[in-house]
């Protein structure tokens, strides 16, 4: 082959690459075709992937959904998000965000605004607390797609050793379960390592005691009030403080995350747990796979969030995703429409079957699919319609790294630990200390 | 006017001046030598320089990157926060005591290694400066899970292993032990980088030194102390600053295995809080600011207290 032969395949070839790369890489349209909407999810078992997949199918050529993962942690999804978000990325399309980062990126102007009829379609039964959590300034700003709630798993046949009754399993307090599993010689599965876990029970608690962490989230910064330093505060603390005392905190607690305290309680290493509905599915893969005993599978049984006093329901933790459409995607019109089409009740209902994650709209619980896959779908139900959501604030991430700093680890908790609590997190606020 | 330039002509050549100004053929190499690592040399002053100044910038201000529009000059306001704040002056000496305790065991290590692979002959040299090398290769957030899943109190099996440990001993629990566990899987993970400098130092050393030293009587020890180290003083300072420097700002091991619980905080991670987590912008500038003055002032120390010739340790001398 000639040089100047070798020159002209080598001008062609690369003029061949330069064109296809600019047809296809420069507007995020795949070339001529419909836009590509890059949707950025939560890692799961693939069900968010399969939706993206449906709701492609569905648009008929309006738009192609493409999903690409966020990282584990929900606080490491919120950095990468915000950071992406702040340099004016127009690659979001779409995001699946923990609801508790809502009022941060809609104070800052990261969402793109949805009409007042997708407004309301979105809203139409799904559960209160689902929609508190994608609302900011009154106006939905995100659309809830699953809603989480904790439940309190137990083993039945160890719980009606200790003489509790299970047909009263929805008025028991922490303190029976703390004397239950002392009974027993085993523990309760609660989660002590320093992340959002820590925040979840924390909140989950104070509010059961009919407080709450954030007393006036719409204020200034510099006016926030909390409740921490409360008598709800008090009888939190009190709670560690009283699993500490019993012993029952079981191995691992100052790193023991939900993941571990689900493969605990399979494990018989704890005789309760409060952990989110995942640990079924879990279980009953781990049962037919071989690593979970199958009898104690069968033993497994659920309730309620366990209450603070017995005259006092409790307030379940609310966890879940929301959608949102990016402000600086240039296709807002296409992501708010396949927005609508992935949170459809169709798609929650498969989501929740496929990997575990509970439905928002509460109208999937009736169907018999979700029933049969869960039997504690009516329990969910509930734990849903009383749960309540962290604080919204936009400055939840200080709020909520501030208690995992002061109320961890458990075995450290005192009865001064909810004034520490109270005054870290608002010098943090102010920006007087460090985190 | 004659009388006056005459000598001029003659103090610019007179062999004093011709050392200072080097002969035209060096100063010929100096200009080459410009040529050749100046763009580079140019670049790397930009893409270090920049973000130097920019975060000396920023940390004048109350920034938060989700709230541009409130920014606000506060002059060092973030600097008295943070040198007032006890988390500050925790992370200080938790990082002091990282790279204090790593670098010592790591030089004595690596330089028992350094020998190992200096002396050994044969098709086992090759093998051998491999196989220590392998730990130095592994990524060390890869190197970090590695060593957190073996003490975990679920994954782990240290607790089986070393003896007197109860089963349900949680290493990350506690600051000594998690500081322990952090300090170990930095020593693994790098003592290979130092052992490789010093055998570069240990090859410098001229063998007729030993054999000088044998004839006069001396034993392995006195040869060791006598001979071997003080010739290879200027690769142990600079393995010793390298290693510094980079221990100092550790944060890979203590971000997997603690996230700074159980008082493991560093100086890096409390940069990262501030910065990434936070995005606080301003109180992380400065908090990085401060950890930049540290290092300047370790690289200082080295240089002007220790005396540290980087130019002897590539062996111009």
């Amino acid at each position: 082959m000639s040089s100047a032969w070798r020159t002209r395949v080598g001008a062609v070839s690369a003029g061949v690459v330069l064109a296809s790369c600019l047809a296809s890489c420069g507007d995020g349209t795949g070339g001529s075709g419909p836009p590509v909407l890059t949707w950025y999810t939560n890692p799961d078992a693939g069900g968010q992937a399969a939706i993206a997949e449906r709701c492609t199918a569905a648009a008929d050529g309006a738009y192609t959904i493409e999903t690409s993962i966020l990282p584990r942690d929900a606080a490491a999804q919120r950095e990468q998000l915000m950071r992406r978000l702040a340099g004016g990325d127009s690659s979001i399309d779409l995001m699946s965000l923990d609801p508790v980062f809502v009022p941060e990126a809609a104070e800052a102007g990261f969402l793109a605004p949805i009409s007042d009829d997708l407004q309301q379609s979105l809203t139409e039964g799904i559960a209160e607390g689902a929609v508190q959590g994608a609302t900011w300034d009154d106006e939905l700003v995100t659309a809830p797609f699953w809603a989480n709630t904790q439940l309190l798993w137990y083993r039945e046949s160890m719980a009606r050793a200790a003489g509790l009754d299970p047909a009263q399993a929805q008025t028991w307090t922490w303190q029976q379960i703390i004397d239950a599993a002392a009974s027993q010689d085993s523990a309760i599965g609660v989660q002590g390592t320093r992340a959002e876990s820590m925040t979840v029970w924390v909140n989950a608690l104070i509010e059961s005691a009919g407080g709450q962490i954030i007393e006036n989230p719409d204020a200034p910064v510099d006016e926030i009030s909390l409740g921490i330093d409360s008598p709800a505060g008090e009888a939190a603390a009190g709670v560690m403080q009283a699993i500490t005392a019993a012993g029952v905190a079981g191995p691992g607690i100052d790193n023991r995350d939900e993941a571990a305290t689900a493969d605990l309680f399979e494990q018989g290493g704890v005789m309760f747990a409060t952990n989110w509905p995942f640990v079924y599915a879990q279980a009953q893969q781990g049962a037919e796979q071989g690593t979970v005993d199958p009898a104690v599978f069968e033993d497994y049984a659920w309730t309620t969030y366990p209450r603070i006093s017995p005259d006092q329901p409790s307030a379940p933790p609310l966890g879940g995703i929301n959608v949102g459409v990016g402000a600086y995607s240039e296709h807002q019109q296409e992501a708010l429409a396949a927005m609508e089409c992935i949170v459809s009740p169709e798609n929650q209902a498969a989501y929740m079957i496929s990997d575990g994650n509970p439905a928002a709209a509460l109208e999937v619980y009736d169907l018999p699919e979700v029933r049969e896959a869960y039997p504690m779908a009516d329990v969910i139900r509930e734990s849903l319609q009383t749960a309540a959501p962290r604080p919204q604030t936009a400055y939840y991430n200080e709020v909520s790294t501030g208690i995992q700093y002061t109320w961890q680890p458990v075995s450290a908790v005192s009865d001064e630990t909810p004034e520490i609590s109270e005054q870290f997190v608002l010098e943090v606020l102010r920006g007087e200390r460090l985190l | 006017m004659t009388a006056v330039t005459t000598p001029q002509v003659e103090l610019a050549n007179s062999p004093r001046d011709k050392r200072r100004r080097g002969t035209d053929r060096s100063r010929q190499e100096a200009r080459l030598g410009w040529y050749l690592a100046g763009p580079a040399f140019f670049i790397l002053v930009l893409v270090t320089g920049y973000p130097i100044v920019q975060a000396v910038y920023d940390s004048l201000f109350s920034y938060r990157l989700t709230a541009p529009g409130d920014r606000e000059f506060i002059g060092l306001e973030n600097y008295g926060v943070i040198l007032t704040d006890s988390l500050w002056w925790e992370a200080l000496a938790n990082t002091a005591l990282i790279t204090l305790v790593t670098v010592a065991v790591e030089l004595v290590l690596g330089f028992a290694l350094a020998m190992v692979m200096h002396k050994v002959l044969g098709f086992l040299r090759p093998i051998l400066r491999t196989a220590i090398l392998v730990p130095y290769a592994i990524i060390t957030v890869v190197s970090a899970y590695a060593w957190q899943y073996a003490f975990s109190i679920t994954t782990g099996f240290m607790n089986a292993v070393v003896p007197g440990v109860p089963e349900d001993f949680d290493w990350f629990a506690n600051k000594w032990t998690a500081l322990t566990v952090i300090c170990l899987s930095e020593i693994w993970k790098t003592t290979p980088f130092i052992s490789l400098l010093l055998l570069a130092g240990l090859a410098q050393v001229p063998e007729d030194m030993h054999e000088a030293a044998k004839v006069d009587g001396a034993t392995a020890r006195e040869r060791l102390f006598r001979v071997t180290l003080p010739n290879m003083k200027a690769s142990i300072m600079v393995a010793l600053l390298f290693r510094a420097l980079d221990a100092f700002r550790i944060f890979d091991n203590v971000y997997i295995m603690t996230n700074g619980a159980a008082g493991t905080q560093t100086v890096s991670s409390l940069a990262y809080n501030q910065t990434i987590s936070r995005l606080e912008i301003g109180l992380g500038s400065a908090v990085s600011v401060l950890l930049f003055i540290c290092v300047l002032l370790i690289c200082f120390l080295a240089i002007k207290v220790f005396r540290v010739d980087l130019a002897r340790a590539r062996g111009e001398n």
